[in-house]
């Protein structure tokens, strides 16, 4: 896919106002509707919010989900259909709403998490779901027809806080990090016997404090996680994943650490289609990363190519670039609002 | 960096198995106890200490950046020195300050708050509880905590 030519910058196309507290977290419809989509957003203020682009071109608030938690809503994740929508809860519980037409209708409540659900992820066929919470568990829970989830697994083994969980792309691969600075891979063994297969940089590669998030690339080879220490790091996996047998865990190991770059909290990072890294920070900054072309020893490299200082008025919390059109990003931040963004040349 | 010295009068019994916020705190419900807790030289210090970090940190605004509305973000960092050991205290002290300070500056100022080195037994943990805005956002949840805090900061 050809990058554009020449000095990028993020262009704000507009800030979405309307959440009354710090917006965490934000998800894309993966299918949506017209052209560019559909954006989920979770908030302090116990809502999730549904927006769309209008025909005027603008984006509008299309839909409030409340009355429903009784707590922040931390985290938001889309069904891989599009049709439901997964939001995690201070208040321990995980809400499924369907989408009908524009209106959302709650049709499950999942509990059993001891304490706040931080994180929320469906796997690429929608069969599954896994949560994380302050209990130190992931719950993996299996969707049967009718709306009906049952939990499957409930995986021990982080010390702390699990801070969030991902699918692989395409395996049944799910990937966890949290407070105990730890990475960790879990597969099945067949009959919903999940165990984790890797910890990773526990040899000294590793992060040194909260890993905050983690987001695959489209080939599923790489992954980057981002965290409290200052760095986000790169981890890749020798195994081809289309050759495995279904095991697809692979063996990932650290490929390079970007340091230097952030002076505060990395919240979140997202991987586009296309191979840009965007990030979200402590400093109310948004940055991009980028391999480097330029090959010394055959060694993959990162560079910073856009950094966007003040992309709001405090931290940003969560980035996701668009999963259709690969040059527009969403942030979300303490400071209450969201942004849309698209990756352009600077004019000359 | 500005030291706060925090005195404690450590009366009753305190649950310090963690430390983690408490999410039990029904044992320092009766007010003999609040005010054992939140002494006024407590109070009057986390006053102190937050008008010392605003003047600080003046505010100087330039043509340029008034026009472009662009205000500086201010860093700073806290430090507080319980006397006593017990790390769930810390961590309460720790959560009172950060709500007063969440309170009383601009959101531009983005503070960390430590446990003043070596005083402490698990020092680490609870810089990491208190520096970490995710499980403060969780923890200010809780209402019995935050009616705790509250009665601290404003008796």
């Amino acid at each position: 896919m050809e990058l554009l030519d020449g000095e990028l910058e993020l262009r704000e196309i507009q800030k979405l106002e309307g959440h009354t507290d710090r917006v965490w977290s934000l998800a894309w419809n993966p299918t949506g509707t017209g052209v560019a989509g559909m954006l989920a957003s979770c908030s302090g203020d116990k809502t999730v919010r549904i927006w769309q682009k209008g025909p005027s071109g603008s984006w509008d608030c299309s839909a409030v989900l409340e009355d429903t938690h009784t707590r922040t809503v931390r985290s938001c994740a889309w069904s891989p259909s599009g049709k439901l929508l997964a939001t995690a809860s201070f208040d321990g519980t995980t809400a499924i709403w369907e989408r009908v037409g524009g209106e959302f209708e709650c049709v499950a409540t999942l509990e059993g998490h001891e304490n706040e659900v931080k994180s929320v992820s469906w796997n690429a066929s929608g069969s599954l779901l896994a949560t994380c919470a302050r209990d130190k568990t992931v719950w993996i829970w299996e969707a049967q027809p009718g709306n009906e989830f049952e939990c499957v697994s409930v995986l021990q083994g982080h010390t702390q806080d699990v801070k969030m969980v991902q699918w692989h792309p395409f395996l049944d691969v799910l990937v966890s990090v949290g407070y105990d600075n730890s990475v960790k891979v879990w597969t099945e063994d067949g009959d919903d016997d999940w165990h984790c297969v890797q910890t990773l940089g526990e040899a000294g590669s590793g992060h040194t404090s909260t890993v905050w998030a983690l987001s695959f690339n489209s080939a599923g080879d790489r992954m980057v996680t981002c965290s409290d220490d200052l760095t986000l790091k790169i981890w890749d996996t020798s195994q081809n994943p289309s050759e495995t047998s279904g095991d697809g865990s692979g063996s990932w190991s650290h490929l390079c650490t970007l340091s230097g770059y952030h002076d505060r909290t990395i919240f979140s990072v997202h991987w586009s289609r296309d191979g840009l890294i965007a990030s979200g920070a402590a400093d109310d900054a948004i940055r991009l990363f980028t391999e480097s072309k330029d090959r010394m020893v055959d060694q993959p490299s990162y560079k910073m190519l856009v950094k966007r200082e003040k992309a709001h008025d405090m931290d940003v919390n969560s980035v996701q670039w668009n999963l259709k059109e690969p040059k527009l990003l969403a942030s979300a931040s303490d400071d209450g609002t969201i942004k849309i963004w698209e990756l352009s040349e600077v004019s000359k | 960096m500005i030291l706060f010295d925090c005195g404690f009068d450590n009366g009753g019994d305190i649950d310090d198995d963690n430390d983690e916020f408490p999410s039990k705190v029904g044992k320092y419900k009766a007010k003999t106890e609040l005010h054992h807790f939140c002494s006024l030289p407590i109070l009057i210090r986390i006053q102190e200490m937050v008008v010392g970090l605003l003047n600080a940190n003046p505010i100087v605004y330039k043509k340029k950046e008034r026009r472009a509305r662009n205000v500086p973000t201010v860093i700073d960092e806290v430090t507080f020195t319980p006397t006593i050991e017990h790390c769930s205290m810390a961590t309460l002290i720790g959560l009172c300050l950060r709500v007063k300070l969440m309170r009383s500056l601009p959101s531009r100022y983005k503070v960390d708050i430590r446990v003043a080195p070596g005083r402490h037994a698990t020092e680490a943990e609870v810089n990491k509880q208190l520096n970490d805005k995710e499980r403060v956002a969780a923890a200010l949840e809780n209402p019995n905590l935050l009616e705790l805090v509250d009665s601290c900061l404003e008796p």
